[in-house]
């Protein structure tokens, strides 16, 4: 993860850690704090807990977001005081909804320079963001739709249950915008819970999202996305979540949390060792399995 | 003419999620938010609407929940599901092709044509609150068939004017709606605290239609920031049953969670 990190996130680059809920790369994002990166333009979704942790360490500038908040627990204290008060230091916003930022993900990823889609009607969003355009489509029906600018980020950082070492990359449960991102990104950095055999990725190909053809790094980082979750793997950390909101709510509270837990830590491995085992058991699911199929052989 | 008082108490809560619930009835496709709403679905899957397929942003149709989620993202929505498909396909080929029939939303401010603020408090470039922001709110205001809005009730909430438009609701000329082409036909029901309201077909304005049991019209007006519409009949709105509040309390939110 370090030189993934060291590699591939300059200062000043749009970094996108997406995952929506699940498969969120927490363990990439501290080490992103850690190596103290400056001046970043954060792009998600859904900034949450991990964007919190960043911009209140001060790696961002800017945030370009369609939902902000701490999901089912309530605010993100840090992202709030930059944009409520300037304090430390102001953040700008661009901000969408989640289908403008879907499609954003869309036409970078389909290399179109935006996106239409019937959305944003009669809604204050395009106002203060004048990127979202109104257009009449050109064929007879002259529907108005709003386009929306393509996203390429510098970087995506995505996390993901399994990759082969080439980083042929395989997900289940929630899908995100895991895919759409990493196509649309100039670099792309995929975190899984296990590196496997390139065989056990060949065996239910239908499951790969992103082919290891466009992956710049592979890194394997156990518990890679805590306190979000890996389906199957183990459970949302809710305690963590709940915690958070006291953490946060004061910049002491709040460095003084980093300086344990991220600064104090040499990489994510010392970060999952310090909750210890116990920790870690209490979020692990019972198994659910799928069915199989048969693809069949044809020699 | 005087009903027996009933015997089991409830919370404010509790008659929002029972009155919500029954709007659902013969629904099938639904749009599910966290918190409430999870609640007020699960429960109309339960008895008036057992047809009710579970939809959430984050991409799941036809959620079988084990455990009450808290988040629309959680990992019990995706086990057992019928279906797990990418945002795009979820935005654009359930919600936008015009799939979804029912769908909830709320907010930090309403209108009197049901028009939702989750995005400032304040002025956009200077806050003084900074709300979330739209998430799938806006699209989901614009297609779904029939938006049902769940939110307590409180002058600072039900307000004249809205600090900011997120998302749309009816704009006050029933022509103009009309003509809008949206797949979605705006919010039709909204539930607080303090009673039900509907929104009246020629003006579309928020219309007061039942207050829950023990509450006054002046109750209404002293949490509401315009002089409102109240229906010819004003009606009170049934209480849970002990059938509802048992399903609520042993199955849906035993921790009391959302529900208290």
């Amino acid at each position: 993860m370090q030189d993934a990190v060291r590699a591939l996130v300059h200062d000043g680059d749009t970094v996108a850690i997406e995952g929506f809920t699940h498969l969120i790369n927490f363990a990439a994002g501290h080490e992103i704090i850690r190596q103290r990166r400056r001046d970043l333009t954060l792009a998600r979704m859904t900034p949450d807990v991990i964007y919190d942790q960043m911009i209140g360490a001060g790696v961002a500038r800017k945030l370009i977001f369609s939902w902000m908040g701490n999901p089912g627990v309530g605010n993100l204290h840090a992202v709030r005081r930059r944009i409520e008060k300037a304090d430390p230091a102001p953040l700008e916003i661009e901000e969408y909804s989640h289908f403008g930022m879907v499609s954003r993900y869309m036409a970078g990823a389909a290399n179109l320079p935006f996106f239409p889609i019937r959305s944003y009607y009669e809604s204050d969003i395009p106002v203060v963001n004048p990127k979202i355009v109104p257009m009449r489509s050109p064929y007879e029906d002259a529907t108005e739709v709003y386009v929306v600018p393509a996203l390429q980020p510098d970087v995506a950082i995505v996390s993901a249950q399994r990759a082969d070492d080439s980083g042929d990359t395989q997900i289940w449960g929630l899908l995100g915008c895991q895919k759409e991102v990493a196509f649309a990104a100039k670099r792309v950095i995929v975190v899984v819970e296990e590196v496997v055999e390139e065989s056990v990725i060949r065996r239910d190909p239908n499951r790969t999202v992103i082919p290891g053809a466009i992956v710049d790094a592979v890194v394997e980082e156990p518990f890679g996305c805590h306190p979000s979750f890996a389906q199957g793997y183990y459970d949302r950390d809710n305690r963590f979540y709940l915690e958070w909101d006291r953490i946060a709510k004061e910049q002491a509270t709040l460095d003084a949390w980093l300086d344990e837990w991220v600064y104090g830590t040499a990489n994510h491995s010392e970060y999952v060792e310090k909750f210890g085992d116990a920790y870690w058991d209490a979020l692990r699911p019972e198994p659910a399995m799928s069915g199989e199929v048969d693809y069949g052989r044809y020699a | 003419m005087s009903e027996p008082a009933t015997e089991v108490g409830y919370s404010k809560s509790e008659i929002m999620i029972a009155a919500s619930a029954r709007l659902l009835g013969g629904a099938r496709n639904c749009f599910v938010g966290v918190g409430l709403p999870n609640i007020v679905c699960n429960l109309a899957q339960r008895t008036v609407a057992p047809d009710l397929q579970l939809i959430y942003e984050s991409g799941v149709y036809g959620a079988r929940p084990e455990r009450l989620p808290l988040s629309i993202g959680d990992p019990t929505l995706a086990t057992g599901s019928t279906s797990i498909v990418s945002m795009y396909e979820l935005f654009a080929y359930y919600l936008q092709r015009g799939h979804v029939d029912v769908a909830f939303l709320g907010g930090a401010q309403i209108d009197r044509f049901g028009n939702l603020n989750t995005t400032v408090i304040g002025e956009y470039a200077h806050p003084t609150v900074r709300l979330p922001g739209s998430g799938g709110a806006c699209e989901i205001a614009i297609h779904a068939k029939q938006v049902l809005v769940i939110m307590r009730q409180a002058q600072r909430s039900f307000v004249e004017q809205l600090h900011f438009r997120t998302s749309p609701g009816h704009s006050g000329d029933p022509a103009h709606d009309a003509a809008r082409g949206w797949s979605g036909s705006g919010p039709t029901d909204v539930v607080t605290d303090l009673g039900t309201y509907v929104f009246d077909e020629e003006t579309g304005e928020m219309t007061l239609v039942t207050v829950h049991p023990g509450v006054s019209l002046d109750d209404v007006r002293a949490n509401m920031g315009w002089d409102v519409r109240v229906a010819d009949e004003l009606g009170e709105t049934p209480a849970p049953s002990a059938a509802e509040l048992a399903l609520i309390r042993d199955e849906l939110d035993p921790g009391g969670i959302y529900t208290k």
